[in-house]
């Protein structure tokens, strides 16, 4: 045994821990540096819903019915991986109208519901006492576990409350949890600090049950094989290990397990809280709707094994089931392990109750004594300034009354419940909230008097079916009901309804529950239709996604003051945070001050949306009523405002949209702009270019020409030389402005092309022969090399001989003047057709290589570069393009220039914007 | 004795025109045909004018006016630029760079003959 000031002192040191965690939550919010701004930590914060009994409970049903402990695991897994979009509309509504809580949430969906909002508190405080009183008492049986006797068997805990350590843990929980769940009102509902002491809480509770986990699988046993190997061997135990448990599998019952730990982890009010109250970001929901799951997986790993290892270790009906994961380590001796996993249990028992008794304990102030206190004048116009602490208070109130209401349960009725069969009853209970949730998220027709009657008659069914039932099997009232029905009728027979049988008792009771909830639901919400405030809202929830808070329509008709609802907001805010409102209302209206805001339907929605974040919606909504002249809302009027916002809305992505064109038309615009401007630059500089070229022979013309005008007597060669490079220069001015139109034309796309078939040997020679007399007079020779055959293509042979004679007059300047030699060779292949031009010329200096494709660049130096325009190679190398080739210079042997083209048999890169005009011609 | 001027353009044939008309006024003429071979002679020959083509190979006109005109041995040359780029900015950039004076080709050669000999009185 382990003494008890050890267990006590480690229990208060890892609570204090858990303060610890929480003090830093809350000081790294205030911060602005959210700790759980995390999807991870969300994630691990959902883990609450394992609470102990997980821990202890999932083993004892794993000792006694095998693999039946899945489904609570299956269903939750199914949830976030089929219903995590129901889960994200849940966030999305809750986020937009400040929902604080399930009660909330059901009561604002259908009109905002004082009595709604009321009932389901009622029912959920009724379905979750028992559930916190488990937790307790799996603490307070672990503890006695812990401290008995070695071989004692823990008996009772019917001590005095006063020298209960339970008791006290109870008090510590309400404290923790009115100190990080109630410090200060809030218009969201958010708990940074506890949400981190819950993550943290997942983590230790994980780690400790693998490590028990591990301890008796590979500790106690040799590994998984050996345990299944040994449990086989026991044919009581071997039945565990199969589905059927004996008789046929019962899929009913596996079905209705599933659903309901479905509709739980949904509707839990601790699950709600978590995931939807506390939700910092809804991506969050991503990663979490598979994180979760990996979670239940690995937690629940191990639960069979321990169950049989217990089983094996024990022996059968020796030992309680529910407590191998503290007994096993206990009884090997491994005390440090069992006092690890009791702290993991305890983490888990105490997760569960904080964010319950924080979730319970809203809705208790919100959801009954806030509209109590209204009914009663308490809180109307002549009530003290500072309600701030008097909502506090209630608030706080509330947590504690919900644990002694937990820990009283316990101390009553403890013994008498199996743990697992109250966290069903549980559940449940909590599945009656499905009809009126899933129907208000979908169904805009569902009804505020179907949502009540439905919850009503669910539970009372639930009530009969289950909750009677089990006090009865528990000895506190005689059973003859049960067996003969209530006045001897056996149709009513509470678990054999109407004479249903074949189902265990919890498929009975969900069945028969959920049936009359259903049915009451829709049956009432088609009998009549919906009141304005509840069409109203109904739109405000189904339709979520499609509305932004700019154009949400606002369904409130009538007459305020601001100075009224500025009041209104100071009495229940606390001046400060009234201030902030207000000037954050004027800031997103776009106002100079808070003086300019003007009492509209937008205005008297806003201030009630956020008082509804600290009070509840309902009880925000008789407050704003009672300093507000409100119009009623008819269903005409719904229809109303709801065309107005559709028309605004329409007309608003209208603008957006035409904004939109506009900006993309301006981009347009500037890039065309952009394009002309450098196109403009390159024309400007062409032009320069064009302009320096004519001027240069008009200098020499003009100025020869007046000096032979001027000087009458000048010697007949000298008047002759002059004579003749006037001539030239006219010949070269011709020339240039034959090319600078050509080359115009060619790169405007006007040129004319005469396509047909062309032979390039015959081109070649073609060529060779209209040059002979040139290369004659430099006194150099041509060798064409042509190959026997060749295919044709299809080009303009005119302007191919362009490129060729362009090509050999070049050759020609630049031949040596005694012994040049040009060679032409054609080369063909499958793509198409090489032709090279070769001289033996001193070649062309690497550093004007670059530029003798450039307009008006010449090559060679400036006393010897011989009569060009500098557009030849630059317009031929535009020729050869247009056929889908391409023109180059290489440098070969000792620097002999070689220039070559390159001509595709199909012209693929052909431009096709150029005019074909070969049939004109 | 005659007035040294050095004529600096890559076109032989207003090289030729240019020699000839100067020579006819009574100017001894030198002769360059790129940038450098002008930065070359206005070292060597300090000529007391220099006829400057803008675009030539090697160095262009403007940079022959900028580096003589930051040497001190050749500052004080008289430099009268001649260009076949007519554009505002091309002769503001060649008074800016320290010509003397700018004319556009084709020119006159009356002008010429007036604007060279102005240049050289206004130099003695």
């Amino acid at each position: 045994m382990l003494s008890a000031s050890a267990v006590i002192g480690v229990s208060f040191a890892y609570l204090l821990v858990l303060f610890g965690v929480a003090w830093l939550g809350d000081l790294r919010a205030r911060q602005g540096r959210s700790l759980i701004d995390n999807a991870w930590i969300y994630a691990l914060s959902l883990a609450v819903y394992c609470t102990a009994w997980t821990y202890f409970g999932s083993v004892g049903r794993a000792a006694s019915g095998g693999v039946w402990f899945l489904p609570i695991y299956l269903g939750p897994t199914l949830a976030m991986a089929l219903g995590w979009m129901v889960l994200r509309k849940m966030v999305r509504i809750a986020k937009t109208y400040r929902i604080t809580s399930i009660a909330d949430f059901i009561g604002s969906r259908y009109g905002k519901s004082p009595l709604l909002a009321g009932l389901v508190t009622v029912i959920a405080v009724i379905g979750i006492v028992p559930y916190i009183a488990l937790q307790l008492k799996a603490v307070s049986a672990g503890y006695a576990l812990l401290t008995a006797a070695d071989g004692l068997l823990p008996t009772s805990s019917s001590q005095h409350w006063t020298s209960d350590g339970t008791f006290y843990v109870a008090l510590a929980l309400a404290g923790f949890t009115m100190v990080f769940g109630a410090r200060h009102l809030d218009t969201t509902e958010r708990h940074e600090g506890m949400v981190a002491a819950i993550a943290f809480e997942g983590v230790v509770k994980l780690v400790a049950f693998l490590a028990v986990g591990i301890f008796v699988t590979w500790g106690l046993f040799d590994g998984l094989g050996d345990l299944a190997a040994r449990a086989k061997a026991e044919p009581a135990l071997s039945r565990l290990l199969h589905l059927e448990q004996g008789g046929s599998f019962a899929w009913a019952q596996w079905f209705a397990l599933t659903l309901l730990s479905m509709l739980s982890v949904l509707f839990l009010p601790r699950q709600f809280q978590i995931m939807v109250v506390e939700n910092v970001r809804e991506s969050h929901l991503r990663r979490a709707a598979w994180l979760f799951p990996l979670y239940l997986l690995v937690i629940n790993l191990f639960v069979l094994p321990i169950a049989l290892g217990g089983l094996l270790y024990f022996g059968q009906g020796k030992m309680d089931p529910e407590t191998f994961v503290l007994s096993l380590p206990l009884a090997a001796g491994q005390h440090a392990l069992a006092l690890f996993a009791f702290i993991g249990g305890l983490s888990a028992a105490t997760g569960m109750v904080i964010v319950e008794t924080i979730a319970v304990s809203t809705m208790v102030s919100n959801e009954l004594v806030m509209p109590l206190l209204l009914r009663m004048g308490r809180l109307g116009a002549g009530a003290g300034p500072e309600l701030t602490r008097l909502l506090l208070g209630i608030r706080r109130a509330a947590i504690l009354v919900v644990l002694l209401l937990g820990y009283g349960y316990f101390h009553l009725a403890g013994e008498a419940y199996a743990l697992v069969s109250i966290g069903l009853i549980s559940f449940a209970a909590v599945a009656q909230f499905a009809p009126a949730v899933l129907g208000g998220l979908y169904w805009r027709g569902g009804t505020r008097r179907g949502a009540i009657v439905g919850l009503a008659a669910g539970i009372l069914m639930w009530a009969y079916t289950l909750m009677l039932p089990s006090i009865a099997k528990s000895g506190w009232m005689g059973i003859h009901f049960l067996v003969d029905g209530p006045w001897g009728l056996a149709m009513l027979r509470p678990e054999q309804f109407m004479g249903l049988r074949g189902f265990d008792n919890l498929t009975h009771s969900l069945f028969w529950s959920l049936l009359v909830n259903v049915g009451a639901y829709v049956g009432l919400s088609l009998w009549r239709a919906p009141s304005g405030q509840e069409a109203s809202q109904a739109l405000l929830f189904v339709d979520v996604f499609q509305r932004t808070a700019q154009s949400s329509p606002v369904f409130w008709r009538g007459k305020a003051r601001v100075s009224d609802l500025r009041r209104l907001c100071e009495r229940f805010l606390g001046a400060r945070k009234s201030d902030e409102l207000f000037e954050g209302y004027a800031r997103r209206a776009g106002l100079r001050s808070v003086d300019a805001i003007a009492p509209d339907p937008r205005l008297v929605q806003y201030v009630e949306t956020r008082l509804g974040g600290a009070v509840g919606s309902a009880s925000a909504r008789v407050l704003v009523a009672s300093v507000a002249q409100e119009d009623p809302l008819t269903p005409d009027d719904v229809l109303r405002i709801l065309d107005e916002a559709s028309q605004l809305r329409a007309y608003s992505r209208e603008l957006e949209e035409k904004s939109h064109s506009l900006e993309r038309a301006t981009t347009g615009l500037r890039e065309a702009n952009e394009e002309l401007k450098s196109l403009d630059r390159l024309k400007d500089d062409f032009m320069s270019s064009v302009t320096h070229e004519l001027r240069t022979p008009l200098t020499s013309i003009r100025a020869l020409a007046e000096l032979i005008r001027d000087e009458a007597d000048m010697p007949a060669a000298q008047r002759q030389q002059f004579i003749g490079i006037i001539v030239a220069e006219t010949e070269r001015l011709s020339r240039l402005v034959n090319q600078v139109l050509d080359m115009a034309k060619i790169e405007s796309g006007h040129a004319e092309w005469h396509i047909s078939t062309v032979d390039l040997r015959e081109l070649l020679q073609n060529a060779v022969t209209i040059t002979a007399e040139l290369f004659h007079e430099r006194g150099a020779r041509v060798l064409l090399a042509v190959p026997e055959q060749a295919p044709t293509l299809q080009a303009d042979a005119d302007r191919l001989l362009q490129v060729m004679l362009n090509l050999l007059s070049n050759a020609a300047k630049f031949v040596p003047n005694s012994g040049g030699e040009v060679r032409i060779g054609l080369l063909t292949d499958a793509e198409g057709a090489t032709v090279t031009v070769q001289d033996n010329g001193p070649g062309i200096p690497p550093d004007q290589r670059g530029i003798i494709f450039d307009r008006f660049r010449q090559g060679g130096d400036a006393q010897n570069r011989p009569q060009g325009t500098g557009l030849g190679l630059p317009i031929s190398q535009e020729i050869v393009k247009h056929f889908g080739g391409r023109l180059w210079h290489e440098a070969v042997d000792g620097g002999h220039p070689r220039f070559l083209f390159f001509l595709p048999w199909h012209a693929a890169g052909a431009r096709p914007d150029n005019r074909q005009t070969g049939e004109k011609a | 004795m005659s007035k040294t001027i050095l004529v600096a353009d890559d076109e032989p044939n207003i090289v030729i025109s240019l020699e000839y008309l100067l020579q006819r006024e009574g100017y001894t003429v030198i002769v360059a045909r790129d940038g450098q071979e002008a930065l070359d002679a206005i070292a060597r020959d300090k000529p007391d004018l220099v006829l400057l083509d803008v675009m030539m190979p090697n160095k262009s006109g403007f940079e022959v006016c900028q580096t003589v005109r930051a040497d001190d041995n050749m500052r004080a040359t008289r430099i009268l630029m001649l260009t076949a780029k007519g554009r505002e900015t091309d002769v503001a950039k060649g008074l800016a760079l320290g010509a003397d004076a700018y004319m556009t080709k084709p020119f006159s050669t009356k002008e010429l003959v007036l604007k060279v000999s102005k240049m050289l009185e206004d130099a003695a």
